[in-house]
């Protein structure tokens, strides 16, 4: 598990504040939680994660570069999981256009019973 | 309690479900990578500092009085922490922590906040009537304990000491720290009796 955590330095470690990773929301974390459990399950290597990771970051520094934006590393993270499992394989996108779809019609208030 | 609702959440939450539905996946090995990781620098230093805390008044004492001094000077993995600050139990007095700003919380020795912790709902209400958000959370103090409601900041965080369970007092230093959990240093349970 040590070998396969998330580097807290260098061009892909996640936002910090006192010595902190910054979750701003559950989705985050369980995000994180996905893309190192998948990588435990031997679905791909960390570093195979980390490329296509830091290729994303990489790729929005240049479409951001000299504007106004908010850099959202988390956002990148989803996307980055997002695109290995379908170039993997492991999930088919128009799957996962459907499953999103699905739950965007789903009534406010679904889930507070829990 | 989520954020379901939320675009990015939505995702994320199809996602998680696709890959439990192809059993790639199971909520269960995603609950304990993020526990692992939660404490590889998470409770464990605080259960540390609580289970010294309980077995020497000195260290207690220090704690106390300068608890970010004390736990920089352990350097645990995590980084250091800017101002940390300790609040003891007693009888009569019960500490709680909350973030009603965001989610503020001593990562260097509680890890990563369990997600109720970021909630809107624990973190208006906590302040606002404490006593019925313990209780719905299990926690029944009676009338005459006062409950003190800290708010972390980005500046300052709270690890609240609690109070050693009856019938430990045998244990060793290591065998205490087993016994304390992550929600009793926020403050929302109390360590049961042995």
């Amino acid at each position: 598990m040590s070998d396969n955590l998330l580097p807290l330095s260098g061009p892909d470690s996640p936002p910090m504040a006192n010595g902190e990773i910054i979750f701003e929301a559950p989705w985050q974390s369980r995000t994180f939680g996905m893309a190192q459990a998948l990588c435990l399950e031997g679905h791909y290597s960390w570093d195979e994660f980390r490329e296509v990771l830091i290729a994303g970051i990489r790729k929005w520094e240049m479409q951001h570069q000299g504007k106004d934006v908010d850099f959202q590393y988390f956002d990148i993270f989803l996307d980055s999981l997002m695109q290995l499992l379908s170039d993997r394989g492991l999930l088919q996108s128009d799957a996962i256009r459907d499953r999103i779809d699905q739950y965007t019609a789903r009534p406010h208030g679904h889930d507070h019973s829990h | 309690m989520t954020d379901h609702n939320s675009p990015q959440g939505i995702r994320a939450e199809a996602i998680e479900s696709l890959l439990i539905d192809k059993g790639l996946l199971s909520a269960e090995v995603v609950d304990a990578v993020i526990t692992t990781y939660t404490e590889r620098v998470g409770p464990m230093n605080g259960a540390k500092l609580v289970a010294k805390a309980w077995s020497d008044p000195a260290f207690k004492a220090d704690l106390l009085a300068d608890a970010t001094k004390v736990v920089n000077g352990l350097g645990f993995e995590g980084g250091q922490v800017d101002k940390l600050i300790v609040k003891e139990c007693g009888l009569m007095d019960h500490h709680v922590v909350v973030c009603t700003l965001c989610s503020c919380y001593p990562w260097a020795v509680l890890g990563l906040p369990p997600a109720w912790y970021k909630d809107p709902e624990y973190r208006s209400r906590i302040v606002r009537e404490p006593r019925k958000v313990l209780a719905e959370m299990g926690l029944e103090l009676s009338p005459e304990v006062r409950i003190h409601v800290w708010d972390s900041s980005a500046e300052v965080r709270y690890l609240v000491l609690p109070l050693r369970p009856d019938g430990s007092e045998a244990l060793s230093e290591g065998e205490l720290e087993q016994l304390v959990s992550r929600d009793s240093m926020i403050g929302v349970t109390k360590l049961p009796s042995l």
